[in-house]
């Protein structure tokens, strides 16, 4: 048998889950890939029946099909309005995984997933030698979003308005945080994230405070790696896997009764991707997995249904706020109220919806670095939306969101902040 | 195989961004909604302007290529599916725009492209209604809806696309611009070439425009519930409805097989031992809808509904939809593959039709799930089955087959709103005469006389 057979029997395995679609082409409404082409292959209906094609042996270029499967921002959308309650991401993770295997991963990818996010004590260090050299790299925006832009760069990051990375990442401000319990109180286990720990500091600072504000114990080990959403997305289970056997190690040694995230890509991984994956580890690291699993939680969800954080009146003065749904969190977990209600929390913004709030942003991770033109085309259309809802502040319960959104505004000359929802919660703590 | 040089040529046409011409991109458009198999076209066009459309036409025409215009690809006979290997698609998504909403004159006009539900949003921000709204209105193209006459659930009131195609453009075979109707609400300037146009399935010509009627809308409208014990004493209630002089908008109806799956799925406490739900709606002018109310819920306690409910407000109007809305997706989950059928009635044969489709599901072992326009008599029996079992899938066929004859005989109608295509391309002349078919196939090739539009589909050419 040769490789092309093996890899069509390989993809057959995911048969069941692709006849499931029924080809009604619904997906196509809210693909924001599709919406970007408008063309069929970029939809979930044409890459489905582009991988069945592939597993049954109609197509003979598994690159092409690679390809196709790349321009996915993996936002679930399709799936979460699927009449036909097909598993399209585990089909997308799957099929990119063994596709990707017998074309090879690319060896930029490589030297990312495998190289520097298994191993977080070189990924910070790569890192911080980057922090101090960026001034010279990053020309400052003049912007309300704070983002620099690198002219020097243009080659690798195109055209992007990012933060800077922060001088000190979260993990170097606070080391190993193992926090005693209060009396009758809880404790959590806090998963900054690699967003949080080195990019949008502040935003994690302000779940840590609002977590203090509430005597909620922290468990905060030092050396977590990246949840391996990133590694996943790019086929490469493996990169994922390792990174997902650190933290789940380092996590195994707190005593915790919710771990918690502020990235909604970070709480659907860990909650759906770790257990199907960590099967790969072992018995013992998928009973740990599960455990994790039922107890991950997003901090919004964390604030209002746990800690019963409520809505309050807006004052007379109150800065409009507008708030952008994250897919995975959305779509993923179906936590959109609590943001919404952590945002309220502060009297001082008054929420106004901007249409299509739940339409993917476009950053979809490593998306964004492989297809920055589609990105910042998706984007558009969410600029758009937040501009008109003439909110002074866009809130969003992702910092891969929190990114892309900075990025397009800036663009766009945008006199409008981004903010994670807990960083407004936080204004009204002590 | 598609010659290079004409790819070339449309490039230069169309831009690069519109051709499609890859192996992958081509598979994409082999395959539309309906369960049969795929043919891969050998290009793609998509063409921006009306121009452009004109022009692919008239280059597809001189090379003698056929030509499959393709919308959203939604159809469920089989109408977007490449006749050939040589096929070109044409597809119209990048003809998108809405060209005017007039609010004194009330019609629209709008691209063949233009999707259904972005433009009844667009009509209801200016507070006024389209009301056609096939169940795919949310990707479905309004070319796609003029070629199939789409209905939707408002269809016993207010009628289907055909009662709103106020005027048309389209292209004939050979790329020459035809124009029809007009904005106005009279107009007999030649033959009614719109109502032509209606249901022909991408085979007489390609639409690039077209002028719809707009209305008001109601102010009020009252959502009723009704359970029932047995299937014919439903079908009393709706002729009664009807016979008090009561025009729901939507009368609705789901079978116990639905109820039972539906209720597995959401748990939402349904009668797991009615043999039918009745969903009606009625609207209009608020005391109207007052009345109508308190005349259909009369209607129905006399005709021995089990149950009544009249919703309160929107929250409790929307819970009673919710058992409709889930009926196609609870059932699409039962199993890999769904044939979803729309054999038509006259309403006062629904029972004999739904004990005919219950007798031959049996007969074939095959599990069906039946909901569908109870008002318009249109049925949707949904076959769940898996397509790789092809001994199933024979019987499924078979039954389809056997369900069709039956509503034949009870004199119906093949396809209450999904089209020919294909797939019941067989079946024409069982339910017209041979006459119907040599007349449809002397104008097809009258009009496209190298029979190059969608030229096996509906009657063949
Ligand atoms: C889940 C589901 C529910 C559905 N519910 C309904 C329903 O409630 N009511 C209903 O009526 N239908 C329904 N349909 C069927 C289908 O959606 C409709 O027929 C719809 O009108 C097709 O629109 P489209 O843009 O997808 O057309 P396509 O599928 O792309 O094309 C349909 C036909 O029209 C032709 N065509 C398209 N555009 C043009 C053009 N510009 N000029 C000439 N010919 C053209 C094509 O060649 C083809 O023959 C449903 C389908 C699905 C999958
Ligand atoms: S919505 Fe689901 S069933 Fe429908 S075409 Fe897309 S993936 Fe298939
Ligand atoms: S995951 Fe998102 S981008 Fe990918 S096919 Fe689904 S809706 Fe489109």
């Amino acid at each position: 048998m040769n490789d092309l057979q093996s890899l069509a029997r390989r993809l057959m395995t995911l048969d069941d889950r692709i006849v499931a679609c029924m080809k009604c082409g619904f997906c196509q409404q809210v693909c924001p890939m599709f919406g970007a082409t408008m063309m069929e292959a970029d939809v979930a209906r044409g890459k489905l029946a582009l991988v069945s094609n592939l597993a049954h042996e109609m197509i003979r270029d598994p690159r092409a099909v690679a390809d196709k499967l790349g321009r996915c921002l993996l936002c679930g959308s399709c799936e979460a309005a699927c009449p036909s309650g097909v598993k399209i991401m585990e089909v997308f993770l799957a099929a990119r995984e063994l596709v990707y295997e017998y074309i090879g991963l690319s060896p930029v990818k490589k030297v990312i997933f495998r190289g520097l996010l298994t191993r977080p004590a070189l990924f910070n260090l790569a890192m911080r030698m980057g922090a101090p050299a960026q001034t010279l790299i990053f020309k400052k925006s003049r912007d309300a979003q704070n983002t620099v832009c690198a002219p020097m760069l243009n080659f690798m990051l195109g055209d992007r308005h990012i933060r800077k990375m922060a001088a000190r990442p979260l993990h170097a401000r606070y080391g190993h945080v193992d926090e005693p319990r209060a009396a009758g109180g809880l404790k959590v286990a806090f998963y900054p994230g690699c967003m949080g720990d080195k990019m949008y500091v502040d935003m994690a600072e302000a779940c840590l405070k609002a977590l203090r504000h509430h005597k909620v114990a922290v468990y905060m080990p030092r050396g977590l790696a990246c949840c391996g959403i990133p590694a996943l997305s790019s086929g490469d289970a493996r990169g994922m896997v390792a990174q997902m056997k650190i933290s789940l190690e380092l996590l195994e040694q707190g005593s915790f009764d919710y771990l918690v995230t502020p990235c909604g890509s970070c709480t659907a991984t860990i909650r759906e991707y770790w257990p199907m994956y960590a099967d790969r580890l072992g018995a013992g690291m998928k009973r740990l997995a599960d455990d994790l699993a039922a107890k991950t939680m997003d901090i919004n969800q964390f604030l209002v249904d746990v800690l019963r954080v409520e809505a309050a009146v807006p004052s007379e003065d109150a800065v409009t706020i507008t708030y952008h749904d994250p897919c995975h969190l959305k779509k993923a977990l179906g936590v959109s109220a609590q943001p919404r209600a952590v945002i309220s929390a502060n009297p001082a913004y008054t929420l106004k919806e901007m249409r299509e709030a739940d339409r993917c942003c476009g950053c979809g991770g490593s998306f964004n670095l492989f297809h920055y033109d589609y990105s910042r085309k998706i984007g558009q259309r969410k600029r758009d939306n937040v501009a008109a809802s003439g909110a002074k502040v866009v809130a969003t319960g992702c910092p891969a969101c929190m990114m892309q959104l900075e990025d397009v505004l800036s663009h766009n000359h945008d006199d409008i902040v981004v903010k994670h929802p807990v960083e407004i919660y936080a204004e009204t703590l002590k | 195989m598609a010659s290079q040089a004409l790819i070339k040529e449309f490039e230069q046409l169309l831009g690069k961004e519109n051709v499609f011409s890859s192996e992958a991109d081509c598979q994409s458009y082999s395959y539309d909604s309906a369960v049969l198999n795929p043919v891969v076209p050998a290009f793609v066009v998509r063409p921006t302007t009306t121009e452009q459309l004109g022009q692919c036409v008239s280059k597809l025409y001189e090379n003698g290529i056929p030509m499959t215009v393709r919308g959203a690809g939604t159809n469920l006979s089989g109408g977007t599916i490449p006749d050939r290997s040589d096929t070109v698609v044409i597809l119209t998504n990048g003809l998108n725009r809405i060209l005017e909403i007039n609010e004194s004159d009330l019609y629209a006009v709008v691209e063949c492209g233009v999707v259904t539900a972005d433009f009844a949003n667009a009509v209801a921000a200016k507070n006024l209604l389209y009301p056609p709204d096939p169940g795919s209105q949310s990707v479905s193209t309004i070319g796609g809806n003029i070629a199939e006459n789409a209905g939707g659930l408002r269809g016993l009131k207010y009628g289907v696309t055909k009662d709103y195609l106020m005027g048309i453009e389209f292209f004939d075979a050979t790329g020459a611009l035809v124009k029809s109707g007009s904005r106005t609400v009279k107009c007999v300037t030649g033959y009614n070439l719109g109502g032509m146009m209606i249901q022909s399935e991408g085979t007489l010509g390609v639409i690039s425009t077209a002028v719809l009627k707009l209305v008001p809308p109601p102010k009020a409208s009252k959502a009723i519930m009704a359970v029932f014990d047995d299937i014919q004493k439903a079908a009393e209630a709706v002729a009664g409805i009807i016979a008090a002089h009561i025009v729901p908008c939507t009368l609705e109806f789901l079978d116990n097989n639905t109820i039972v799956r539906v209720d597995d799925f959401t748990r939402a406490g349904l009668p797991r031992d009615a043999a039918a739900i009745l969903l009606i709606e009625v609207d209009g002018h608020p005391a109207q809808v007052e009345d109508e109310a308190v005349v259909v819920e009369k209607v129905l306690k006399e005709n021995s509904a089990v149950t009544v409910h009249v919703a309160r407000d929107a929250a409790e109007k929307n819970k009673l939809w919710e058992a409709r809305r889930m009926a196609l997706p609870v059932l699409a989950r039962c199993k890999p593959t769904t044939v979803l059928e729309d054999a038509t009635v006259p309403r006062s044969r629904i029972p004999a039709m739904m004990k005919a489709i219950n007798e031959i599901a049996a007969k074939y072992r095959l599990e069906v799930g039946t909901f569908g326009h109870a008002g318009d008599g249109n049925l949707h029996p949904t076959f769940l089955c898996d397509r790789r079992d092809k001994e199933e899938f024979q019987r499924v066929e078979e039954a389809v087959d056997e369900m069709f004859d039956v509503a034949l005989k009870l004199q119906g109608t093949l396809s209450g709103e999904h089209g020919i295509g294909t797939a019941k391309a067989k079946w024409m002349e069982k339910e017209t005469s041979r006459g119907t078919i040599l007349f449809s196939q002397r104008l097809r090739r009258a009009l496209d006389p190298r029979g190059l539009l969608n030229p096996t589909k509906l009657v063949g050419i």
